[in-house]
């Protein structure tokens, strides 16, 4: 067999001649009006968005902004859901809202696929990934997980005050992904710069950004690099491997799912672990039920996912459509709020409670229609573990300092900074 | 009783099997699938209603017989 050369040169380069993003003014500073200027960056929206989505909800109830030159905010569940299944007006080409839009022709592939793909190509890349991320195969990871959270626990031996958020919850999704794909657990610190970078850095200046990303794709290259000198069980060599139509995967592809798999699963379940504890910490009647009802976690857990959901996606619209009462143009974002849709009164009674037992549950915290999380087997059982190892080790916990926590901005929503005291 | 599942709505979110594992399983895909034949035994009529009520993407339907 002839060795593989998709990644010997540096396969990005070839892109320079090809078609290029556009690039619009970058816009900051507090909002005015959430129902025309919103921003999901500033610290406002990071500290408590609720608020602010049901007050639009009932007046809009979809928002616009000129910043990221140009969006919309739908916050009904009716919409949300309308425009997660509508592929043919609205395109995953890029899914951070952010003051970058790729090149028109880069669909349906995408950047990252298959989260970033549309239809038809969409549901071939995913077929791909599906059968690692059953229910059944995550199940292998979970001795090692519960392991690993103990672990965690055991190292907070002698303090009283922990940063769950910090010293937890964030630690166990770098885990589990570096196992899957087979990079070093001692790389996790580097991990958590690339979800700011991509995640969080939507608006520092253009050469920063590009310098911040070219940092990921390098590392990527790199562990492809030594998959290729050394394969093994993991899925970075199960990508470099796959063949789809009849032949291996373009190099952009593999790359591309790489960052998607590293990137997709770390600080969403890492937001999600650090919800859950959070209230959990304020809400002692809760915290209690749970220590006394073990086997009310798996429902409990789906409300934290409900109420707290950490993830908001985003469409670009494919061509001027006036859409249930809102003007919108070719290449405006639409910001796909899970977390708005979530917490609408016509879809979920007590909307805006988290009851801990609630039976009826469609929450849409890991999407709808074709783009369900790939990941959400694997992110229920890392929450449910994490929880299950916290709870039976440190039964007793409460916030020390409420305003000491701190939220990240974006479309991943969780604590960054949670100092519970334990003891 | 039965249970039906629409394959063109399910998307592999997994409610169902989650929360009724002697009624659903999932493909190697992580689709959901029936058990059995979509019978639902006496006694276990609250379960499918359940895991009717709680598929984000409203694949399951419960059929009374009449």
């Amino acid at each position: 067999m002839a060795a593989d050369d998709r990644f010997t040169e540096d396969y990005r380069g070839r892109r320079e001649d090809g078609p290029v993003g556009t690039r619009n003014e970058i816009i900051t500073g507090p909002v005015s009006d959430w129902a025309a200027d919103f921003s999901h960056l500033e610290p406002a929206w990071a500290a408590d968005p609720y608020p602010i989505q049901d007050d639009l909800r009932q007046r809009c109830p979809i928002a616009h902004t000129e910043r990221f030159g140009g969006g919309w905010l739908p916050t009904s569940y009716e919409d949300v859901a309308a425009i997660a299944y509508d592929t043919d007006h609205f395109s995953s080409r890029a899914i951070i809202m952010s003051n970058f839009r790729p090149p028109r022709e880069l669909a349906p592939v995408g950047g990252s696929p298959p989260i970033s793909s549309d239809p038809p190509f969409h549901h071939d890349a995913r077929r791909l990934l599906l059968p690692a991320f059953t229910k059944k195969a995550v199940a292998r990871q979970e001795p090692a997980t519960r392991a690993f959270c103990h672990s965690l626990i055991d190292a907070f031996a002698g303090q009283d005050v922990v940063d769950a958020a910090a010293d937890y919850a964030q630690h166990i999704p770098i885990r589990v992904i570096a196992d899957m794909l087979g990079f070093p657990p001692e790389h996790g610190p580097q991990f958590r710069e690339f979800v700011e970078d991509l995640i969080e850095g939507i608006n520092l200046p253009p050469d920063d950004r590009i310098a911040r990303v070219s940092r990921l794709f390098d590392y990527l290259l790199a562990q492809v690099h030594e998959h290729l000198d050394d394969p093994r069980e993991d899925l970075t060599t199960y990508l470099i491997d796959a063949e789809l139509y009849g032949r291996k995967l373009e190099p952009s592809h593999v790359v591309g799912t790489l960052v998607l798999l590293l990137i997709a699963g770390i600080d969403t379940t890492w937001s999600a672990i650090g919800a859950s504890l959070w209230h959990l910490a304020k809400t002692p009647a809760d915290r209690q039920r749970l220590v006394a009802e073990p086997g009310l976690l798996p429902i409990a857990a789906e409300e934290f996912l409900r109420a707290y959901a950490p993830v908001t996606m985003a469409r670009l619209v494919k061509e001027d459509v006036h859409w249930r009462g809102a003007d919108m143009k070719a290449e405006d974002w639409i910001l796909l709020s899970f977390p708005a849709a979530n917490r609408d009164p016509a879809q979920f009674d007590r909307a805006g409670e988290v009851v801990i037992d609630r039976e009826v549950n469609r929450h849409a915290a890991f999407g709808l229609g074709i783009h369900r999380c790939l990941g959400s087997h694997l992110a229920r059982m890392e929450l449910r573990t994490a929880l299950e190892v916290w709870l039976e080790r440190i039964p007793e916990f409460s916030l020390e300092d409420p305003s000491a926590v701190r939220w990240s901005a974006g479309q991943i929503r969780g604590p960054r900074t949670l100092p519970l005291r334990i003891r | 009783m039965k249970v039906r599942i629409s394959s063109e709505r399910c998307q592999g979110h997994g409610r169902c099997y989650d929360l009724v594992p002697d009624l659903f399983g999932e493909d190697d895909q992580g689709y959901s699938r029936l058990l059995g034949d979509g019978t639902v035994p006496p006694g276990k009529e609250r379960e499918a209603r359940l895991a009717e009520s709680n598929c984000p993407e409203r694949a399951i339907e419960v059929l009374e017989e009449t």
